[in-house]
């Protein structure tokens, strides 16, 4: 058994797509109109054959108070590993995306968290390996 | 500063978690659940559930030894010494300043 998708709940798949391709520079994989909505995943260009990130509509009405609260409680629903967080959240500000967290140091790893705009905060994260 | 002001914020204190959540957020002020959480992971090196974070810091809030704001739609966290500093006055300081020392 293997992990080949995961989802990020998302409010609008278009807007999603800007974001996660041309802001944080994944690639699309599959773009499949699916009657109202698209079976939309992206993956990272260091792995295109790695695990897919699934832009998935949040249109159940659980999941905005779900997404709310995780908000509210400042909780990154999706976490991405990065090689150089200093870097990246630099290259990232200077494109506009507002972090809710500045890069810390969290004894073995880097973090910061970014807004995803489409509802969601995204963890951002450099192993150190301290 | 009333007697049951000065009891909430006694009672704040008088726990080693809630002691160290007051030393994370004197260092790093507006801080989130989940920041919270992380600190204390890192500091402790054992990890507390959300759920045991957030009863310690209504203790704390309570007390009102916490001003909570917000960025976006995420709730921040930051230390409020008045209700210390009241307590100190009316409570503390009078042992420490009066009198000899035993």
């Amino acid at each position: 058994m293997r992990i080949y998708v995961t989802s990020v709940l998302v409010d609008d798949q278009s807007k999603a797509l800007d974001f996660y391709t041309q802001k944080l520079g994944f690639v699309v994989k599959h773009d499949i109109p699916m009657g109202e909505h698209r079976w939309l995943t992206v993956v990272s260009p260091e792995d295109p054959a790695g695990t897919e990130l699934l832009l998935e509509p949040s249109e159940h009405p659980a999941a905005k108070p779900f997404k709310d609260a995780l908000v509210e409680d400042g909780i990154p629903a999706t976490s991405f590993q990065v090689d150089d967080l200093k870097a990246e959240h630099a290259r990232l500000r200077d494109l506009g995306v507002r972090f809710v967290q500045e890069p810390v140091d969290a004894g073995s790893v880097l973090m910061a968290i970014l807004d995803d705009t489409c509802g969601n905060l995204i963890q951002l994260v450099e192993m150190t390996g301290k | 500063m009333d007697a049951d002001q000065l009891d909430r914020v006694f009672k704040a204190l008088a726990d080693p978690t809630r002691r160290r959540i007051i030393d994370h957020l004197r260092e790093r002020p507006g801080q989130s659940l989940f920041q919270i959480c992380a600190l204390a992971m890192a500091g402790e090196g054992k990890a507390l559930s959300r759920q045991a974070i957030t009863q310690h810091l209504d203790m704390l809030e309570k007390a009102g030894l916490l001003h909570v704001s917000w960025s976006g739609r995420t709730k921040l966290h930051t230390l409020d010494l008045t209700p210390l500093r009241k307590a100190a006055d009316i409570w503390l300081r009078k042992h420490l300043d009066e009198g000899e020392r035993p």
